[in-house]
């Protein structure tokens, strides 16, 4: 039974891929700090003229989902309407001590960690709950993450849509191959989510992909 | 916590008999006890997301901070025919241990190289 239920599955995966939903719902989906409000701010901006939340360099700033429906890109004539869901930064490990460090006053911090956890719990939650997603890395690190290499993992067991965008191209030491040769069976683009470089040619991409 | 390091080497046999709830608990059990387990067969991506969740209910302050988790790459190659039919994805060895003692973890293609501290 088990059988016929994951063929099914499959198949309909299969067919709703042929016949395209008018709206996919896409989560952004990384490691923290690898970038992915400051790119849900700059999709939402460009489209839309408003933000979906706040970016910092404090690792987990985003601690709770964060959603914009209804946003339509267009490129080069193409174009598709996404609800965007921004999540918080996937990690296996949440420390106090670590925002401690970053001149977080304790109590404050061990509310962040606690909080953390929770926006952790949330993200691997949603995954059951949508068309797609952006894999945001921070092309400066190494890719192979076990967050990186479990949200690859887990959407190609679902057989979903999944861009992967290497970013913050703009600083030293940044490699889009590293990234490609981590997964090389994945459309990798380069970006820097925050100087905008490139961005046309995801807009395009994620068009060609997700519509 | 000892200066001790105990290494629990879990055969894919042992792990094949268990769900996926018996498997994060038995994984979850032996690293909050400051363990480093290795398992034979890894755990396939629902799992692996699973064992993340898992590990952040059980994350509290100056007792446990997480877990440190890697794994080999899987398997590029899957073929038409085995996507169709949901062909089970191929789960790796894999080395997960306590944040606090697994100071450093790198992976390449063929080789993880664990720092137990």
């Amino acid at each position: 039974m088990a059988f016929i239920a994951k063929l099914k599955s499959n198949l309909s995966s299969f067919l709703s891929s042929i016949f395209k939903k008018k709206v996919s719902r896409i989560g952004i989906y990384g490691p923290p700090n690898a970038g992915k409000t400051t790119l849900a701010n700059r999709v939402v901006t460009d489209f839309t003229g408003e933000t979906i939340g706040t970016a910092s360099n404090v690792p987990h700033e985003t601690r709770r989902v964060k959603k914009r429906d209804g946003v339509t890109i267009s490129s080069n004539g193409s174009s598709i309407t996404l609800d965007i869901v921004d999540t918080p930064g996937l990690a296996t490990k949440i420390d106090f001590h670590d925002f401690m460090e970053m001149g977080i006053p304790e109590e404050e911090a061990k509310k962040r960690a606690k909080e953390a956890t929770e926006g952790v719990i949330e993200a691997i939650k949603w995954m059951d709950n949508l068309d797609g997603v952006l894999l945001v890395m921070d092309a400066t690190q190494d890719p192979y993450t076990q967050v990186n290499v479990t949200v690859v993992g887990n959407m190609e067991a679902r057989s979903l849509p999944m861009l992967i965008v290497a970013n913050k191209m703009d600083l030293q030491g940044s490699s889009v191959e590293r990234i490609k040769g981590a997964f090389p069976q994945h459309t990798v683009v380069p970006i820097s989510a925050l100087e905008g470089n490139n961005i046309d040619l995801l807009y395009e991409t994620i068009a060609k992909r997700f519509g | 916590m000892s200066d001790e390091v105990q290494i629990n080497i879990i055969s894919a046999n042992r792990m094949q008999s268990m769900n996926t709830m018996e498997k994060i608990r038995l994984i979850l059990d032996d690293v909050m006890n400051g363990h480093i387990v290795i398992l034979e067969k890894g755990l396939d991506p629902m799992e692996e997301a699973k064992l993340i969740e898992f590990t952040m209910i059980q994350i509290r302050n100056d007792v446990f901070s997480g877990i440190e988790i890697q794994s080999y790459p899987r398997d590029q190659k899957k073929s038409a025919i085995g996507k169709l039919f949901g062909k089970d994805p191929d789960s790796r060895m894999t080395v997960i241990g306590p944040a606090n003692r697994l100071k450093s973890i790198k992976k390449e293609k063929d080789i993880i190289s664990a720092l137990i501290a």
